[in-house]
């Protein structure tokens, strides 16, 4: 075993009060690791159960409920998108290349990071406010008591099921901030600019437009999920423990989120991406 | 071999038997204070062995240690006699299968009826199909008298319930030791004399090894084969069911633990321990918090 805290102990050791920001990122790296040794040998090594069905219900859980709200939210940024893009670019006579733009900037960035925050409020608040409950329950306890790994049991379906549901939605996402920027130019912004919508966005994307975009997603995924799990773990002191583990959940996600994004940015950048 | 109804005799360990659980020097400190002082304890097979002791005197805590939840700070813990601190992971869940725990809250699975939490050790540490798990499911639910209460959810249910779907599933891998943290507490006492029942004849008719935290006196003296007396992570004196009866039933003799043990077995107001809790460092408090003021 080579990770500094192991089992049983590894959910007190992320539960230590004092954390600062160093012991939070080691909190979260054992925990990242935990769960990518536990889902390696579910996957892999025979004997060691996946637990299939709490993955499936965790897809449901964090993926169908939000697929709404994400779909809504994103339709209303690309309108934003066409209406606050279309005056300045008028003014250099191209508005035809609101398309462009949103595909751009949507494929790229907003559809993933908008997507995030939604999750982090839908999913994330809500395992961190479950696991928190099933600290102060003692039924985490119980569950170590039973010979069950809480990191594989609880941790592992939350994780990868967030992950990927963070990468299916970002799909839905760019496709609805696209529909929602044709929506707003063919009720506002005229012929030169709807008829072509389209085929200008087409035009414009590249493959890796749309990758980066969903690399960006899958990070997301597993921010978001590991720290609503490490905070919901972490909880000590009942019900009022666990409201500021799932407050601290969203302000944290949405934080993670933004430097994230800027770091991958960054790199996206100087490489050309 | 069956024991008889009264097995305060039958249950003296036999010199040759090795003990299932072997407590020795433990300690455990929370900051600077000793919540655990160099606990020594045996318990043999097939017998139950009653800890008491006072309200945070670190019974659960012992029992968090025992099932290797927490890290001593000192000393050993055995377990089938392996050292559970040279356990790894994976041997730890070997032994974990073997014993079963009723938690002091009961510690159900909220998100799950009470038949799927008796299922889950079932479903994720045997290869029996859905089948025969429902069977084992009622088999056990049935056991400890809840087969109707299968489908409902734990928060529909009461607080005896919710021990007795507890101990159903404690029970789902037929381990050898059971572990109960005060099992009647906050029970009417026919409920709790129900439970006491059970616990005696999952001990009876399956040789189960059972410890077991308690502060009810009645309940105690039913179930012990031995009793344990904790004090102020102390442990003050391990003896079988009868030397504890004596105790209660003798006079003061001025001996401090004697009184002591006495007052607590008698439930009285008056005695060593109240001596101790009016004569602590009250003065020295409300001097100390006239001085900071
Ligand atoms: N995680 C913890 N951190 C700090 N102190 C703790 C912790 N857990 C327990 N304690 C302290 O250790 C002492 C023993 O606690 P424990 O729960 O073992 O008592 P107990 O004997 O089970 O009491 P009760 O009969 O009330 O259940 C208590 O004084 C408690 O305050
Ligand atoms: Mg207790």
């Amino acid at each position: 075993m080579s990770l500094p805290v192991e089992h049983p102990r590894l959910v007190r050791a992320v539960g230590a009060r004092t954390l600062g920001v160093l012991g939070y990122l080691g909190g979260m790296a054992i925990l990242l690791a935990e769960t990518l040794r536990w889902t390696t040998r579910g996957l892999f090594v025979p004997g060691v159960r996946f637990g299939r069905n709490a993955f499936m219900e965790q897809m449901v859980r964090v993926g169908v409920r939000s697929v709404g709200v994400v779909m809504l939210v994103q339709t209303f940024i690309g309108v934003i998108l066409a209406l606050q893009l279309a005056p300045t670019l008028k003014e250099y006579g191209q508005v035809d290349k609101v398309a462009n733009i949103i595909g751009a900037g949507g494929f790229r960035i907003l559809g993933p990071i908008i997507t995030a925050v939604v999750l982090s409020g839908f999913a994330g608040a809500s395992i961190a406010a479950e696991l928190g409950t099933m600290v102060v329950s003692e039924e985490v306890e119980a569950l170590e008591a039973i010979a069950l790994n809480p990191i594989r049991y609880l941790v592992v379906p939350r994780v990868l099921a967030t992950l990927i549901m963070m990468v299916l939605l970002s799909v839905v996402a760019d496709l609805m901030i696209a529909v929602g920027g044709w929506l707003a130019s063919r009720v506002a912004l005229g012929p030169t600019t709807y008829m072509g919508y389209f085929q200008h966005m087409r035009d414009q994307l590249r493959y890796r437009d749309f990758f980066t975009g969903l690399v960006q997603a899958a990070v997301f995924g597993l921010l978001i999920s590991g720290i609503a799990c490490l905070e919901g773990l972490r909880v000590r002191g009942g019900a009022e423990g666990v409201g500021k583990a799932t407050t601290m959940t969203v302000v944290y996600s949405i934080v993670a989120i933004v430097i994230a994004a800027c770091v991958f940015t960054v790199i996206f950048y100087v490489f050309g991406f | 071999m069956p024991k008889e109804a009264d097995n305060s005799e039958a249950a003296r360990p036999i010199a040759a038997a090795q003990p299932v659980i072997r407590i020795a020097e433990l300690v455990k400190r929370y900051q600077d204070r000793n919540v655990l002082e160099h606990v020594n304890l045996d318990v043999y097979p097939a017998e139950t062995m009653v800890i008491m002791g006072g309200s945070g005197c670190g019974k659960s805590t012992l029992l968090r240690i025992l099932i290797g939840a927490i890290a001593p700070d000192g000393g050993r813990v055995e377990l089938f006699g392996d050292n559970i601190a040279d356990l790894d992971e994976h041997q730890m869940d070997a032994v974990r299968k073997r014993f079963g725990i009723l938690f002091q809250s009961g510690a159900l699975f909220n998100s799950m009826t009470v038949g799927d939490n008796v299922a889950l050790p079932l479903r994720e540490h045997t290869n029996l199909d859905e089948d025969t798990i429902a069977i084992m499911v009622r088999i056990k639910l049935e056991q400890v008298g809840l087969r109707h209460a299968m489908d409902l959810m734990p928060a529909e249910i009461s607080g005896g319930m919710k021990k007795r779907a507890a101990l159903a599933r404690a029970i789902a891998l037929d381990p050898e030791i059971l572990f109960y943290d005060e099992p009647s507490a906050g029970l009417d006492p026919v409920t709790s004399a129900e439970i006491d029942q059970l616990i005696l004849n999952l001990s009876r008719k399956l040789g189960v090894t059972s410890v077991v935290v308690t502060h009810e006196m009645d309940s105690a003296f039913r179930i012990a084969d031995r009793m344990a007396m904790l004090d102020k992570g102390v442990m003050l004196k391990v003896a079988s069911r009868q030397e504890f009866a004596d105790i209660r039933d003798s006079a003061p003799s001025g001996d401090l633990n004697h009184d002591l043990i006495r007052q607590f077995l008698r439930g009285e107001d008056q005695g060593p321990i109240t001596a101790r809790r009016l004569g602590s460092d009250y003065e020295e408090d409300i001097m100390e918090a006239a001085e900071n003021f």
